[in-house]
């Protein structure tokens, strides 16, 4: 993963409560076993009319000509609830959209945002606010930076707005960190603690190789 | 000191820990088509292999056909492709599959308790959000992303944060009629969607003891609407019942030495939650859900909430969006609203008893013409069983379609749904707009609600029908 620079970028904002997965990425457009080719599915029920991908519904600010190259999301409380399905994050990232600020997130969806190197921003929703009334005035003039390291939003060097995120978020996003690397560095040790648990707990471990025929037989029974 | 059970069973599990959170030994991971596969393929991709395919257990669920007679391409092309890519990474990393023709395939997380897969005080994650409904079993289990699916296939572990710790405490006896899934709209309602959210909730008190284990699964499968990291019951004398036979559960000398540490899995009586929730079983009426988020929720013989202000933790903006979208005014009554179809399935309620109950409201019964019913058994075993005790006739002759398991039309994965502006009574768990399909309206209730509603055609309270 990339370390995570400051940004300067058109804000787009979408301040609805409750956006989940559902919403982000419906699951018919989830077509291929594939990380990528996602972001023409973006909020699909709502940007398209009859969802119709030809027919873009001009009511939905996305498709506003104001917000295009938008690269920062201004959203809702509890944004990403629902399915935990990592699509919703691969779409957003596809489509462009590299920071998401919401009063909160949800926790599987923060995650999935943090191992893709997307900066999930916490601040409370009245600021959200204030900060879309200042965007909505102009869209493509009106641009915020965002600066990850001191946790930083600004408007034009006028105002700024300090956003929470946990420590160690923050610290693989800086980095670019790839999690499952920096695990692997302690293979040694997992394994010796594997090897007591085994110990401890052997019943966890004794996993029978059973036929399905067994097994059905088995569990008709029950 | 006394510990909660989530502090024991974290303990066990912990190789390190610091303030961001703490590196958890992994015992189990399941995994399906929809999330699994590509886990799989990105892990392979990246040259990594899977660190104990022993204890991974992988299904086909979420896009499979469940039509009568379905096979591998009778479904959408996009599902075969995720079930072919989900067959050749399972084969691969030697992984164990219940495919589509496996007497052991279902919902994953009806067949894992069902399998013996799933066993108290063990950490078990799949990339799926409901997974905490196995947290019944007494086991600390949660849902992840598919990122983090391939860090736990590599490593066997997870850095996690430390969630807070909740106890939700359900006392008193429910009236006659009132379900758990009713009891678990009624917590989610009272507290909204994001009540539980950062903490792992410990579902206790005298109305869990007395519930059955299917009953736990569905408590804790709607803690994830609640917004928990992990919903848990302690495992007790009907846990241990539960579980003794399945097929991948401890036997002979193995499962002695399991239940001398499985008895020791419970918060102690002194143990400190940070926060406690009380909730008294004998208010909770049957629930159903009005709008578009499952706290949007009230008594199935009340009215829709009057204002926005009336709706609790509602703002708005939601509230007006949820009244547009599912076509309902202010005040309006919920009961005797004209549905176009019924469902009962998901891993919510689609368990033996789920479906025993809602045939006992069906027996002798009619679906009533405009309606289309269709019921979707939890898992291969369920169906079985059901068709061995001749529940699946009652089901058949009432009108409802019989069929294979899967997650179904709990979501549009499938490529199937009851069409746009449709009105759908469901015993699934999410109400999100177009979560069954564009447009499709979605009303939450339990079993025995659906099949009233289905009879009548319209939102029913099934203590009416009753005896």
């Amino acid at each position: 993963m990339q370390p995570f620079e400051p940004i300067t970028a058109v804000a787009l904002p979408l301040l609805r409560d409750n956006i989940d997965t559902d919403a982000i990425i419906p699951s018919r457009e989830i077509t291929a076993v594939s990380k990528s080719g996602l972001s023409s599915g973006l909020f699909a029920g709502w940007r398209y009319i009859g969802g119709d991908r030809g027919r873009p519904d001009p009511a939905f600010e996305l498709n506003a000509p104001a917000y295009r190259g938008a690269q920062i999301l201004l959203a809702g409380d509890n944004f990403g609830c629902g399915s935990s399905r990592e699509q919703a994050v691969w779409a957003l990232a596809e489509y462009g959209l590299r920071v998401l600020v919401a009063p909160s997130f949800n926790p599987i969806f923060f995650r999935n945002c943090v191992r893709n190197g997307v900066l999930a921003a916490m601040l409370p929703a009245a600021k959200i606010a204030e900060i879309a009334d200042w965007v909505r005035a102009d869209p493509q003039a009106n641009r915020l930076t965002v600066h990850l390291g001191e946790r930083a939003i600004r408007a034009s060097g006028e105002r700024e707005w300090t956003f929470a995120i946990a420590d160690d978020a923050r610290d693989v996003l800086l980095r670019g960190a790839d999690p499952i690397d920096e695990t692997l560095k302690l293979e040694e040790r997992i394994a010796e603690f594997r090897a007591a648990d085994r110990l401890r707990r052997p019943w966890v471990y004794e996993i029978g190789s059973r036929d399905r025929d067994s097994v059905q037989a088995d569990t008709d029974m029950l | 000191m006394p510990a909660t059970l989530f502090e024991k069973i974290w303990q066990i599990h912990k190789i390190d820990e610091d303030q961001g959170g703490a590196l958890i030994l992994i015992d189990r991971i399941l995994l399906h088509e929809r999330t699994g596969g590509i886990a799989l393929q990105s892990l392979a991709a990246a040259g990594r292999r899977v660190a104990a395919p022993g204890q991974v257990f992988a299904t086909i669920d979420h896009v499979v056909d469940t039509r009568p007679g379905r096979t591998e391409h009778s479904g959408t092309s996009m599902a075969a492709r995720f079930m072919e890519v989900t067959r050749r990474e399972t084969r691969h990393a030697g992984i164990r599959l219940f495919d589509i023709d496996d007497p052991r395939q279902g919902i994953v997380h009806v067949i894992s308790p069902e399998l013996g897969i799933v066993l108290p005080g063990v950490t078990l994650v799949c990339p799926d959000s409901h997974t905490g409904t196995q947290g019944a079993l007494g086991a600390l289990a949660w849902g992840i992303g598919s990122t983090e699916a391939e860090h736990a296939l590599a490593t066997q572990t997870l850095r996690v944060p430390r969630p807070r710790t909740m106890r939700v405490a359900i006392e008193g006896a429910p009236a006659s009629g009132v379900t758990v899934k009713d009891l678990a709209l009624y917590l989610i309602a009272t507290h909204g969607a994001s009540g539980g959210k950062g903490f792992a909730v410990e579902f206790a008190g005298d109305a869990v003891a007395a519930m059955d284990i299917e009953g736990r699964m569905t408590l804790c499968n709607l803690a994830t609407e609640f917004s928990a990291f992990a919903a848990i019951v302690a495992p007790d004398d009907k846990t241990f019942a539960y579980i003794v036979g399945r097929p991948y559960a401890p036997a002979g000398a193995s499962w002695d030495r399991a239940m001398r540490d499985w008895i020791t899995l419970r918060s102690d009586p002194n143990a400190r939650f940070d926060a406690e929730l009380r909730v008294d079983a004998a208010e909770a009426r049957p629930m159903v859900t009005w709008g578009t988020n499952p706290q949007q929720a009230i008594p199935i013989d009340g009215h829709v909430p009057e204002s926005w202000q009336a709706s609790p933790h509602d703002r708005r903006e939601s509230y007006d969006r949820a009244l547009a979208y599912m076509d309902l005014k202010p005040g309006k009554s919920v009961l005797g609203l004209p549905i176009q179809g019924a469902f009962i399935g998901a891993c919510t309620n689609a368990r033996l008893g789920d479906l025993k109950r809602a045939a006992a409201v069906l027996a002798g019964r009619r679906v009533h013409p405009g309606v289309r019913a269709i019921c979707v058994p939890g898992s291969s075993t369920v169906k079985r069983r059901a068709e061995a005790e001749g529940i699946d006739k009652i089901f058949t002759a009432a009108g409802f379609e019989w069929r294979e398991s899967g997650c179904s039309l709990c979501f549009y994965a499938g490529g199937e749904s009851f069409g746009p502006r449709q009105r759908v009574i469901s015993s699934t768990n999410r109400n999100f707009e177009g979560r069954q399909g564009p447009e499709t309206r979605t009303h939450l209730a339990s079993p025995e609600t659906v099949a009233a509603s289905a009879v009548a055609g319209c939102t029913a309270d099934a203590r009416a029908l009753a005896h």
